[in-house]
């Protein structure tokens, strides 16, 4: 992927109001004053090259545009807004026209189709300017990839207009469920981040917990009871095939996730009623028990070194967060607030931690900086838990379970400024999200 | 204006796998069951007015004891019930049983599954305490999966914050 210098993105905000610039600027700003004003803009439907891809110019067009409306930081300007005829990708950009309905980015594109494959060329605008906001790109696949496509081309224009990297070409496995709370049945499946394309991966003859990607997203960790009891297993998502990791006799394990090299998993065995962590060589199935003490230690992640794990513990008599090194050893305490922490998710900037809060009878999804200041809540609800990170490190999404007999869960998103809260739409019900990193 | 040539490499593996219906290898027998509580079938004549069967075992003896908010301390009437339970067990010594360890929904997936594995360790280590042999008991947690109540108040919560000891025929081999 081709990305547009930093020059140019310089030149791009510049270029833009007051109040555009606001948000172009340091991401911690945007973030901390909540002084966002989306920025508008348009993406008319794509000129159909060829006679087969008229459904796709449309279809491409409106992909492109939700990615875009659904991050909070832009606002799509809709088609009946529009004033300028746009039909031809080669012809002058006539940027009067897009001004004058408060346009201040524009993206255009062409799409041909001949047979399977695809074509797709798309270029981005400085409405304001008039300019181009780097080089025309163009991408080609096949009919059955073209959402993909589209996810591709949001990518680029969030990068380069945020100059963040993107999370739209991005997959979530999760635990698609059904059924009543007293009957309820558990199964993994994958989705695009936005939804489509679910594919399911197990069936619901066995519970099926928290599945978590590996780093180059082709496998997924996650916790079975297939064989009356709770092991880790790993998952080829190509495939399905997939294999127990981790089978002591007499003992239960849970709550795995991958080092960001992927040849380690770290993870909990409960034995004899106490719970530690251990992490295991994913080839060798040689394991090390990283923390040793009476209470419940869980919820182990990485940081996007591999060096350190934060989890939690109720050492101190209620569950609260944690760092050691990855190799087990002194732990340092970083939350100190009022109520309880748990599932301590590393953020893959490095940054944050996210986590889970309990306080006061509510449930919350929070960040808080690696050591434990600057904690802010963004969501509160009857049961929100378990956060996973976009690949950007921008959106969280998490599960919210409503409350009393007809409780249900689902999948919701929600940025790191706590303003954009959406659900993610699941043909069923659905839990524990894990994010994939942005696909190749 | 210059166009960089990309290829998308689309996955689209698995859309032909969709039609075997065993692609999962899933094992239905051996997910057990989990709500606890139920009688089993073809162990003694499941009468509970024969005291040798699980369904005397499970309504009379009874099968569970219930637990504090956030708690893995016994109570005195869960120690009552597991006397009765070691009693029965050292009577009827063709049973194994496995401890179901359970949360109620408010915490954690994962923190809710090491309470529930306290849970159901407590009542394990208290029955060998009484002379159960620990080969005849396993544990199991179910964490805040297997509700018995769905309400979403103390009422509920106190019903299943459990762990039940469900009998499974046979000698430890």
């Amino acid at each position: 992927m081709k990305f547009l210098s930093i020059c140019l993105a310089l030149v791009f905000a510049v270029g833009l109001t007051q109040g555009a610039q606001a948000q172009l600027g340091p991401l911690r700003i945007t973030i901390e004053e909540g002084i966002i004003r989306p920025l508008p803009f348009a993406v008319p439907n794509f000129q159909a090259e060829t006679g087969e891809a008229g459904q796709l110019a449309g279809d491409l067009a409106r992909v492109i545009a939700a990615d875009l409306q659904g991050t909070g930081v832009f606002r799509e300007i809709p088609s009946s807004a529009f004033i300028a005829q746009y039909s031809d990708f080669n012809a002058p950009v006539s940027f009067p026209e897009w001004k004058a309905i408060n346009a201040e980015a524009l993206v255009t594109g062409a799409v041909s189709v001949s047979g399977k494959n695809v074509n797709v060329k798309f270029r981005v605008f400085d409405v304001v300017s008039g300019t181009n906001l780097g080089e025309g790109l163009q991408f080609s696949g096949t009919t059955d990839g073209w959402r993909r496509m589209a996810h591709k081309v949001a990518d680029e224009v969030y990068s380069r207009i945020t100059g963040e990297g993107g999370y739209f070409d991005s997959r979530v496995v999760y635990v698609s469920e059904t059924g009543p709370k007293d009957d309820r049945k558990k199964r993994l499946a994958v989705m695009d981040y936005d939804g489509a394309n679910v594919r399911y991966l197990t069936d619901s003859s066995s519970l099926v917990l928290a599945p978590r990607f590996s780093p180059t997203g082709d496998r997924v960790l996650y916790t079975s009871y297939e064989s009356g009891f709770p092991r880790i297993y790993v998952l080829d998502i190509g495939s399905v095939q997939r294999r127990v990791l981790q089978s002591g006799d007499g003992t239960m394990s849970f709550a795995p996730r991958f080092s960001p090299s992927g040849q380690t998993v770290v993870f909990s065995i409960s034995q004899g009623g106490n719970t530690d962590i251990y992490s295991m060589d994913i080839n060798s199935g040689q394991s090390v028990r990283l923390t040793n003490t009476p209470a419940i230690e869980t919820a182990p992640s990485y940081n996007p070194d591999g060096s350190q794990i934060v989890f939690e513990s109720d050492r101190s008599g209620s569950q609260q967060l944690y760092i050691m090194s990855a190799g087990g050893g002194e732990a340092r305490r970083i939350s100190f607030g009022e109520g309880r922490y748990g599932t301590p998710v590393w953020s893959p900037r490095g940054d944050l931690v996210a986590f889970t809060k309990q306080h006061a009878g509510r449930f919350h999804i929070g960040v808080m900086r690696t050591d434990g200041s600057e904690e802010r809540l963004l969501t509160a609800s009857f049961l929100d838990e378990g956060p996973t990170w976009s690949p950007n490190g921008r959106v969280i999404m998490f599960t919210r379970e409503t409350h009393g007999e007809g409780g249900a869960s689902a999948l919701y998103s929600v940025d790191i400024t706590g303003r954009v809260l959406r659900q993610v739409q699941t043909q069923e019900g659905g839990s524990d999200p894990s994010w994939s990193p942005l696909q190749q | 204006m210059k166009f960089l040539p990309m290829t998308l490499l689309v996955a689209a593996v698995a859309l032909s796998a969709c039609t075997n219906p065993n692609r999962f290898g899933g094992d239905a027998a051996g997910s057990g069951n989990p709500t606890g509580g139920q009688p089993l079938n073809g162990i003694g004549d499941g009468s509970a007015n024969d005291p040798t069967s699980a369904a005397y075992f499970n309504q009379t003896v009874g099968d569970r004891v219930l637990f504090e908010v956030d708690q893995s301390k016994l109570t005195a009437s869960g120690r009552a019930t597991l006397d009765g339970q070691a009693g029965w067990l050292m009577t009827n010594g063709d049973y194994q049983a496995v401890i179901e360890g359970h949360a109620d929904e408010q915490g954690t997936r994962e923190y809710n599954l090491a309470l529930g594995a306290r849970r159901a360790n407590a009542a394990r280590e208290y029955l060998l305490s009484k002379g159960v042999p620990a080969g005849r008991l396993r544990v199991v947690s179910y964490g805040k999966e297997r509700p018995i109540e769905i309400c979403s108040n103390e009422a509920c919560y106190a019903k299943n914050r459990r762990a039940v000891t469900v009998l499974a025929g046979g000698q430890t081999s």
